[in-house]
């Protein structure tokens, strides 16, 4: 093998696997720049296959354990991803799921709104662009010839989480994570290497408190009258978006990506999950946000206004489950009514 | 490992007839950590609590489920059991299977049975996680404020001073005595009130152990039962009362005259004035609107005539500060805004007045000294004319409770009338007359029988001038005739009202009314004289239309109340609070704008919430609304909602 050439005795062993992917994971740790080579300095790759051409095999010929850290990105859409994580887990020490959708599902996993069925019917057959009288969708089993067939992976309904599937050691949050955070493997590898006391297994990367700890907008008073529409409100930079009516997950959501969206006067969509002491983002934000709206004149307002009130929220999953539907205590839509 | 014990209550058949105990008991006792579980027929009963006390000891029980009734009856009864056998009371959970599972599922006993063991699983699963908790004691002030000083700030207050306890009275006119003071007599013994009331309001006026503040209203009210701070603003009265004797030369020489408010302006007061010759204390005020001196700049009268030199035009409203463990609000009532009624010529004809305007019409001491001369142009009328429930039980235009007192006092009035003018002829217009009280029905009957009241029952269609009539049109409904009266006099029995201001006295106490601004009791049965903030207690008409027995009654009950609370020297507070997680709060604030007993600030330094344990009702409200998550109920931490909300989920 030619990685197994390169080895040095006092360098590690890094793998970065994949699920269903955008692969901006592999983007963000290319844009570690020089400190990428400080970090292929501390590791050998010894499976990449987004940047390498590396194959399956070779990781099936890695002995069990002896990956000493794997990045994990990407949701688990396929029984193939399936196989790789199960595979991977296998052979590491550490694993750590790396960016928000290994994390808690991402953007992929607003897939369990649907399911297989209705997405192929999408994708094959509804979609406008879509030209398929025959009626002709992919099949898993596919004849080559004869005595050949080939076997792609199966979809599942269901998206899922890295950690629904197998133990994770670490989480690095973000959509994609942080280069601040991405900068922190420097550390935690050379404490694998120096043999020192690693984190606590479950660690998150990221800050202890939720984003408006490192949010430097004016907060005033979190009571809000009405929502707003980010797009065509007219904000004032300095004061706090929620503030404004503007639906900002900051409050929710995990700090340590230095509020890099609120810094160009995005509101935050909470690529970073849950904070520290939230299992499920969405219905805390939900819940929060029910307290704060038009609670000033909470007594006097009418069905419809509150209606009204709650109408400026225009897609409640996809606003409060965009990067963690998978995570979410009710996780997916239902399938069949029994 | 816990060690759970279960006992699941029949409730005689509230519970056990819906709901299959056996089964229950049976398929709970197979649940996980749960070491012994059965049924009884009354959980509560001794031999109930007796078994239970048993068992903690047989089978070393760390935790009991009680399924039965709602936790609001009788937690606190089985927490003591546990207690009594040195299990930690916060060990101890109630499973509600009657209000939340047999009584609304009576008709499907499988479904009433199967939901019984989820809830009381989930519950289980909550006590799993309860950690043993302490009450947290906070000191007591033994000192009472009572805001209002009609008849039940009177009475609250001579009970507590009597019990020993210090008490501050708080009374926002320049005398205590309230609306009693006004009256003519009262029914049902025709007695007089001045002569009942004037006693008591001497003996506050004397009593060592009351600090009577009257002209003086409440500003600021910080702090929790058992450790109030209270601002009170002394209003500006333009007169020294430390020098004050009460003489009255002042009054007798001040040429600015005013209507009298305590004569429901039907005499004129000066602007240097008194309420009353009685009032306790006996000391003046001066009216600045209505002075010459201040509204023109001459005059100063008054201050000639006071030889001891009390009268000062400089004096400014001033503030004390008292420390006090419970507060009791008399701030009574008031009758209907006169601009509120459409109607019935009120405030058009001068001889259409209100029951209190007739009351001081027929006071000895008023300012007809008891002979009814009517106002337009002081005739002794023949012909008067009551209507009931004005503004009351109208839920269409004004108010749809009923004022209570009205038909009363209606009879009350009528007789009186009818003993200071023999030859006169009073109707009552009725809906209904509601004369519930001990006396009462004796009392009406005696005004139809020997005073030949009329009481026609129906509503009032017109009234309108006539001459110097007024002509009444109306229906008798059990005749069916129509009625038309030309009347002398007409007497509204208007709907009596919280007393101006005591929505905003409300708001500053963060007390609870009702939509009408009545004060809200804890409960309307069982705890009709507390509030449901911890440490205030609710007396008088404050709280809902009543005579003065009721008055008085609800008056000794909250001084007892207080009383009670005043026995002891340290208080106990339920551990069930809110904590904050420092390490995970941002100081958002969210929690501080809505938590509703004001406990929580936000510290400037640490930027941190921080709760003041002793202020903290425990309601939850901040916990759920806290984004970060760094708010926990304790009781209700989120990882043991969480495990409740799985077993349910769970199909
Ligand atoms: C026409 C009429 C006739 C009646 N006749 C009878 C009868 O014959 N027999 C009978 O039993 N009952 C009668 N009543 C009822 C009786 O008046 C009441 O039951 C009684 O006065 C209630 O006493 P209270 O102390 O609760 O209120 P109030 O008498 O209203 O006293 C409240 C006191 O609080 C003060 N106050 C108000 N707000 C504040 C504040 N913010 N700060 C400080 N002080 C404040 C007021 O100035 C007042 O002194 C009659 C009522 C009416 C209207
Ligand atoms: S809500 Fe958003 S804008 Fe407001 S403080 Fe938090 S992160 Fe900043
Ligand atoms: S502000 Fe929110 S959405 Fe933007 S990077 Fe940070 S966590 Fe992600
Ligand atoms: S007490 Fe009598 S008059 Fe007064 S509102 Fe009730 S029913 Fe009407
Ligand atoms: S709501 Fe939560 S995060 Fe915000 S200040 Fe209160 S405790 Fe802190
Ligand atoms: S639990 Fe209720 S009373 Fe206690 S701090 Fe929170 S909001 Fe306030």
């Amino acid at each position: 093998m030619e990685s197994k050439k390169i080895t040095d005795k006092k360098k590690l062993k890094l793998a970065i696997g994949l699920g269903s992917t955008c692969s901006g994971c592999d983007i963000a740790i290319l844009d570690l720049g020089v400190k990428l080579l400080e970090l292929i300095g501390l590791a050998d790759i010894v499976f990449w296959p987004t940047v390498f051409d590396f194959k399956y095999s070779d990781l099936k010929e890695l002995g069990d354990k002896e990956i000493d850290i794997t990045l994990h990105h990407g949701t688990i859409r396929t029984t193939e991803h399936e196989e790789i994580a199960r595979i991977l887990r296998k052979k590491s020490k550490v694993l750590i799921a790396f960016g928000s959708c290994s994390c808690f599902g991402g953007i992929p996993g607003l897939c369990n709104l649907t399911d297989k069925k209705q997405i192929f019917d999408a994708v094959y057959g509804e979609n406008l662009s879509v030209a398929n009288k025959e009626n002709i969708f992919p099949e898993e089993k596919l004849l080559i010839n004869k005595n050949k067939s080939i076997t792609l992976p199966h979809l599942f309904d269901t998206g899922k989480t890295l950690k629904q599937l197998v133990e994770v050691d670490y989480f690095i949050p973000g959509c994609p994570p942080p280069m601040q955070l991405i900068e922190g493997l420097i550390p935690l590898m050379k404490d694998v290497l120096g043999g020192a006391q690693l984190p606590e297994k479950g660690t998150v990367f990221g800050s202890k408190k939720t984003l408006c700890d490192e949010c430097t907008l004016k907060k005033e008073n979190k009571m809000i009258s009405k929502i707003v529409n980010p797009v065509t409100a007219i904000v004032d930079p300095e004061r706090c978006l929620l503030e404004q009516g503007i639906l900002c997950m900051g409050p929710v959501t995990r700090g340590g990506c230095e509020a890099r969206c609120i810094n160009v006067l995005m509101p935050c969509r909470g690529c970073m999950g849950p904070g520290p002491e939230t299992e499920d983002q969405g219905v805390k934000m939900i819940s929060a946000i029910a307290s704060i709206l038009g609670v000033k004149d909470e007594e006097n307002l009418t069905d419809q206004q509150i209606e009204d009130l709650l109408s400026g929220i225009k897609d409640i999953v996809g606003t409060f489950y965009r990067f963690t539907l998978p995570d979410a205590l009710l996780n997916r839509k239902v399938k069949e009514r029994r | 490992m816990n060690r759970i014990g279960v006992f699941i209550c029949h409730c005689g058949l509230n519970i056990a007839g819906t709901v299959d105990v056996k089964k229950v008991a049976k398929l709970v006792s197979d649940y996980s950590e749960v070491v012994y579980a059965t049924d009884y027929m009354y959980m509560c009963s001794d031999p109930g609590q007796d078994m239970i006390k048993e068992m903690v000891k047989e089978k070393k029980l760390d935790g009991v489920v009680v399924a039965a009734c709602s936790p609001t009856m009788h937690e606190t009864t089985f927490r003591n059991t546990i207690a009594s056998v040195g299990l930690n009371p916060y060990r101890g959970e109630i499973a509600n299977i009657r209000e939340q599972c047999s009584w609304v599922h009576q008709n499907t006993k499988e479904i009433a049975t199967e939901k019984a063991v989820k809830i009381i699983e989930a519950i289980i699963e909550k006590l799993k996680l309860d950690k043993p908790l302490v009450p947290l004691s906070v000191p007591v002030t033994k000192r009472a404020l009572v805001i209002g000083g009609g008849i039940a700030g009177i009475q609250a207050s001579l009970d507590i001073a009597d019990s020993g306890y210090e008490v501050i009275l708080v009374e926002k006119n320049q005398s205590i005595g309230g609306h009693m003071l006004q009256l003519s007599e009262t029914f049902p013994t025709l007695d007089c009130p001045q002569c009942i009331a004037t006693p008591k309001m001497v003996q506050v006026g004397q009593h060592p152990k009351i600090k009577l503040l009257a002209f003086s209203e409440v500003e600021e009210v910080s702090g929790y039962v058992g450790n109030f701070k209270v601002k009170i603003r002394r209003k500006a009265s333009f007169v020294d009362w430390d020098k004050c004797t009460g003489c009255g030369f002042c009054m007798e020489k001040c040429p600015a005259k005013v209507p009298s408010e305590f004569n429901e302006f039907l005499s004129k007061r000066k602007a240097i004035y008194t309420l009353f010759p009685q009032a306790v204390p006996n000391k003046p005020v001066i009216d600045s609107n209505n002075c010459l001196y201040f509204t023109k700049g001459k005059c100063r009268v008054c201050e000639k005539n006071c030889s001891l030199k009390a009268i000062n035009f400089e004096q400014k409203d001033s503030f004390v500060e008292e420390n006090v463990g419970a507060i009791i609000v008399a701030t009574g009532y008031d009758l209907m805004n006169k601009a509120e009624v459409g109607e019935y010529g009120y405030g058009k004809y001068k001889d259409v007045i209100d029951g209190l305007q007739l009351e001081r019409l027929l006071a000895p001491a008023g300012p007809t000294e008891g002979i009814p001369y009517r106002p337009s142009d002081g005739k002794i009328p023949k012909e008067v004319v009551f209507i009931q429930c004005v503004g009351s039980r109208d839920p269409e235009h004004y108010y749809p409770y009923c004022s209570k007192i009205c038909c009363m006092y209606t009879v009350k009035q009528a007789m009186i009338y009818k003993h200071a003018v023999p030859d006169g002829q009073a109707y009552v217009f009725y809906m209904d007359i509601r004369c519930n009280g001990k006396g009462y029905e004796e009392f009406l009957q005696r005004g139809i029988e020997e005073d030949r009241i009329l009481y026609l029952r129906g509503r009032v269609s017109k009234i309108f001038k006539d001459g110097d009539k007024i002509r009444v049109w109306g229906a008798d409904t059990l005749t069916g005739r129509k009625i038309e009266i030309s009347a002398d006099l007409v007497v509204l029995a208007m709907a009596m009202v919280p007393s101006k201001g005591a929505k905003k006295l409300a708001e500053k106490l963060r007390l609870t009314t009702d939509d009408y601004g009545f004060l809200t009791e804890a409960h309307p049965k069982l705890r009709p004289v507390e509030s449901l903030t911890a440490g205030y207690f609710l007396a008088g008409a404050a709280q809902a239309p009543k005579d003065i027995p009721e008055t008085v009654a609800q008056a000794s009950g909250a001084a007892s109340k207080v009383d009670s609370l005043f026995s002891k020297d340290e208080l106990y507070h339920e551990p069930i609070i809110a904590n904050v997680d420092e390490e995970v709060c941002v100081g958002c604030g969210i929690c501080e704008v809505l938590c509703p007993y004001e406990a929580i600030e936000i510290d400037e330094q640490d930027k941190v919430a921080k709760i003041n344990p002793a202020l903290c009702e425990g309601c939850g409200t901040c916990c759920a609304a806290c984004p970060s998550g760094a708010l926990e109920l304790e009781g209700f931490r989120r990882k043991q909602i969480l495990s409740m909300i799985k077993v349910f989920a769970e199909v």
